[in-house]
């Protein structure tokens, strides 16, 4: 098999025992790799009633068949467990080293269970896996346990992913990091590695990456990387994601103020392009990167000065316009202090900004955030607040750690209306009253609040759509966006090249020459339905029925009035609509549960459809 | 008189350390994607700091000197050649290189360094770095370039 390097590894963490599977070749047609491999791995290993923070809990790592090889942008990885945050099917995928790196140290992949008796990480190195003692490594740092590992190995090029305090201290927000600033984010897998006493997993590799058609391959790639220095990704290259600042301030689409409002009066302080003119030292790529979005920013003057973090648009945004934060050197410290601590910025950032409406409505005072002034606006006070989320310290840490929904649980008095969740995991830097198909896919996404599932938000932005309406048509838009990422998260390929393939057919030509497989683009985005089914059946033995697949009643219940919008609000009856166009185009039943039928035609398990 | 050496110049600033050069030279030289075979060496110090190495066709090659088998030798245009019969795989040269230009092949049990393509118009990675970071140039023309560089600015400064 081609792609692939064939084999994966399993370790039970309880006992210490470690081995070697062979993949199968049936099973990587069906599944592709990543995303698919972690649905399938997750819906076949874990029971229903698991609980996602017991030893019985799966946590895998998973490659795509285009890691380590020379297709732009596709060094990634992706972890995937039942996840504490949302209680239905966690993962998230990272850039950096690691899932190249895995690749070329001989496997595709590794399934954890149970639980080591004491700190411990996972060390794999051409074929070979070993349990190390972590005990040293106990309280540090993601950045610190990178270089300590590295150093107590004496290999510089070892690449490692990592939990830091907040994944001990198993917060549902935290998240794991690989490569000092790529982070597997979302959903809590970090609290799972926590759960589990796994530290870190470090990986070396100097294998040979096989490839079925290496001649074509480099001809292809060499006009993909021309593509990839072309105008679908200039906005990145030059400014990073932080480029949509001012074009969704502009659409009244920019959440401020924990999502009250659509527009910023101080976007331009905080744009991508303020942020290049005075804070970027350096712009770095990912192994096989020929974009290079990642943003190094550097504090250079005032208490952080020395701060360093690399920036994107979502936790920009929600830790700064959303928090109601203008000051880029206090959004670039918060920003550092979750990607050192571990946990996710935009969990961080919403679940802040929440406290901070709370505070200034007066359910929260002053006393609740340890003497805090935590008002929207306030930098330093934003800085405190992440601290003490991160190290669950003091009455305001105690009290947010795992996120608004489960704070809104605690506090009571109809906070959690203002709770900017869906499926308990906090909502992407996205309006979603001026952006209603978005709304729509966020919502219906697995992962909960999801803008990555789907690229619902392209049809609201370029205007193709009424964004300030929703009907039963746009459930097909979700639907076919959510196929198509399937693949591309399987893959697994970076969302910023999708503009660089002409069409699917070019994306399927990748398989071919990745893994000799020979696929066409009409079977690919059939697997890509099979892959969304598989995540999805894995929801509904955890009790996924449509309630879940709403937004929070601000959507519903506010209008939003800032500089773009005069009143915009979902009309409930509208989105029940759309849920139902949605589940129509899935042929799922009205609960979002799928039919025998299309499980039959997916050649997915049938017994839990209807 | 010889032709000007020329080497392959690395610009800090351009270079992201994405890595592209290593895979591109693995797949020139071996026919195979594998990164840790490549003649050039991407280095990042962190946070801010990235660089691709190869070697420098040193004027008075310490790893020459250092190989105890006589198995290094220098080619009219610089660079060196490693005689796969003669070299055991002892490594003192990589240890002599200030630049981590040499490179031991675990397979094969020899070293292993640029050879600058020399079949080819100009380096691949040179070709192919999607950022132009890489340019294969004499030290003539870095400094010749560099005296451009400052002239500019103070002629900027001026008008
Ligand atoms: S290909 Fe270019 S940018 Fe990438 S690491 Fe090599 S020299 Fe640097
Ligand atoms: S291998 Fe190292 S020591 Fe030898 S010529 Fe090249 S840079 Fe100089």
């Amino acid at each position: 098999m081609k792609g692939y390097a064939g084999k994966f590894l399993r370790v039970n963490l309880s006992t210490g025992e470690m081995k070697t599977e062979s993949l199968s070749e049936e099973w990587a047609r069906k599944f592709l790799g990543g995303y698919g491999f972690v649905a399938s791995t997750l819906y076949n290993e874990i029971p229903e009633g698991t609980d996602p923070l017991s030893p019985e809990n799966v946590l895998c790592l998973w490659t795509g068949p285009v890691a380590g090889t020379i297709i732009p942008v596709s060094s990634k990885y992706i972890m995937g467990a039942l996840s504490p945050a949302t209680g239905f099917i966690g993962f998230g995928i990272a850039s950096g080293g690691v899932g190249s790196e895995l690749k070329a140290a001989g496997f595709d992949g590794i399934v954890i269970s149970g639980k080591a008796p004491s700190p411990s990480y996972l060390y794999i190195q051409n074929g070979h896996a070993e349990l190390r003692d972590a005990s040293n490594l106990w309280g540090k740092s993601t950045w610190d346990t990178e270089e300590m590992i590295r150093e107590e190995l004496s290999d510089d090029e070892i690449r490692v992913s990592s939990i830091g305090p907040a994944g001990e201290l198993l917060s549902c927000l935290a998240n794991v990091t690989n490569d000092r600033n790529r982070q597997v984010g979302r959903s809590g897998m970090g609290a799972v590695m926590g759960s589990k006493n796994l530290k870190a997993i470090a990986i070396r590799g100097t294998g040979d990456v096989e490839v079925a058609n290496l001649d074509e391959l480099l001809e292809f790639c060499k006009d993909l990387y021309k593509r990839c220095r072309g105008p679908a990704t200039e906005k990145y290259r030059v400014y990073g994601t932080p480029a949509n600042v001012l074009v969704h301030n502009r659409l009244g689409c920019l959440p401020s103020y924990n999502f009250q409002k659509g527009t910023f009066e101080q976007a331009e302080a905080v744009s991508g392009e303020t942020m290049l003119a005075t804070m970027v030292k350096k712009i770095v790529a990912c192994p096989a990167c020929p974009i290079a979005c990642d943003h190094i920013n550097v504090v250079k003057e005032g208490p952080w000065t020395g701060t360093v973090a690399s920036m994107d648009y979502e936790s920009l945004e929600l830790l700064g316009p959303n928090c109601g934060v203008a000051d880029l050197n206090a959004i670039t410290k918060a920003v550092e202090l979750c990607d050192k601590l571990g946990v996710d910025t935009i969990s961080a950032g919403v679940t802040i900004s929440w406290a901070m409406e709370a505070y200034e409505k007066g359910l929260l005072t002053k006393d609740d955030c340890d003497g805090l002034d935590l008002r929207f606006g306030n930098g330093e006070a934003l800085v405190e607040a992440v601290e003490r989320l991160c190290l669950r310290e003091g009455k305001l840490g105690q009290l947010i750690a795992d996120g608004c929904a489960r704070a809104a649980e605690k506090l009571g008095k109809d906070s959690y209306k203002f709770a900017m969740v869906n499926k308990k995991l906090e909502w992407g830097a996205y309006s979603l009253r001026s952006l209603q198909t978005a709304t729509l896919g966020f919502a219906t996404s697995v992962r909960g609040a999801c803008y990555l599932r789907s690229g619902s938000y392209q049809v609201d932005v370029k205007g193709t759509v009424d964004r300030y309406h929703l009907d039963k048509s746009r459930g097909k838009i979700v639907y076919d966006g959510e196929n198509l990422y399937a693949i591309i998260d399987s893959l697994i390929i970076c969302k910023f090249t999708r503009g660089i393939y002409k069409d699917n057919d070019e994306l399927a030509k990748v398989i071919r020459l990745v893994t000799g497989f020979d696929v066409s683009a009409k079977e690919m985005i059939k697997t890509g339905e099979r892959i969304h089914n598989q995540a999805k059946l894995f929801n509904v033995r955890f009790g996924a029925r449509r309630e879940h697949d709403y937004p929070p009643p601000r959507a519903f219940e506010e209008r939003m009035y800032d500089d773009v919008n005069d009143g915009a609000i979902i009309l409930k009856e509208e989105y029940d609509e759309a849920l139902s166009g949605y589940y129509k185009a899935r042929r799922w039943n009205k609960e979002g549960i799928p039919t025998k039928a299309l499980l039959e035609e997916l050649d997915l398990d049938t017994s839990l459809g209807v | 008189m010889m032709e000007a050496k020329r080497i392959i110049v690395c610009d800090t600033d351009k270079c992201t350390g994405c890595e592209i050069c290593e895979y591109i030279c693995s797949i020139i030289k071996d026919k195979k994607i594998n990164w840790s075979k490549s003649r050039i060496r991407h280095i990042r110090i962190e946070p801010t700091f990235d660089i691709a190495l190869s070697c420098r066709k040193c004027e008075n090659p310490l790893c020459i000197k250092a190989c105890p088998r006589d198995a290094i030798s220098e080619q009219p245009d610089g660079s060196i050649k490693i005689d796969k019969d003669k070299c055991n795989g002892c490594g003192w040269c990589i240890e002599a290189c200030n630049f981590g230009a040499l490179k031991l092949d675990w397979d094969k049990k020899v070293v292993f360094a640029c050879d600058f393509c020399s079949d080819l118009d100009q380096p691949k990675c040179v070709e192919i770095c999607p950022f132009e970071a890489l340019e294969f140039t004499t030290l003539d023309q870095v400094g010749h370039e560099a005296g451009k560089k400052a002239f500019k600015r103070i002629i900027e400064e001026l008008s």
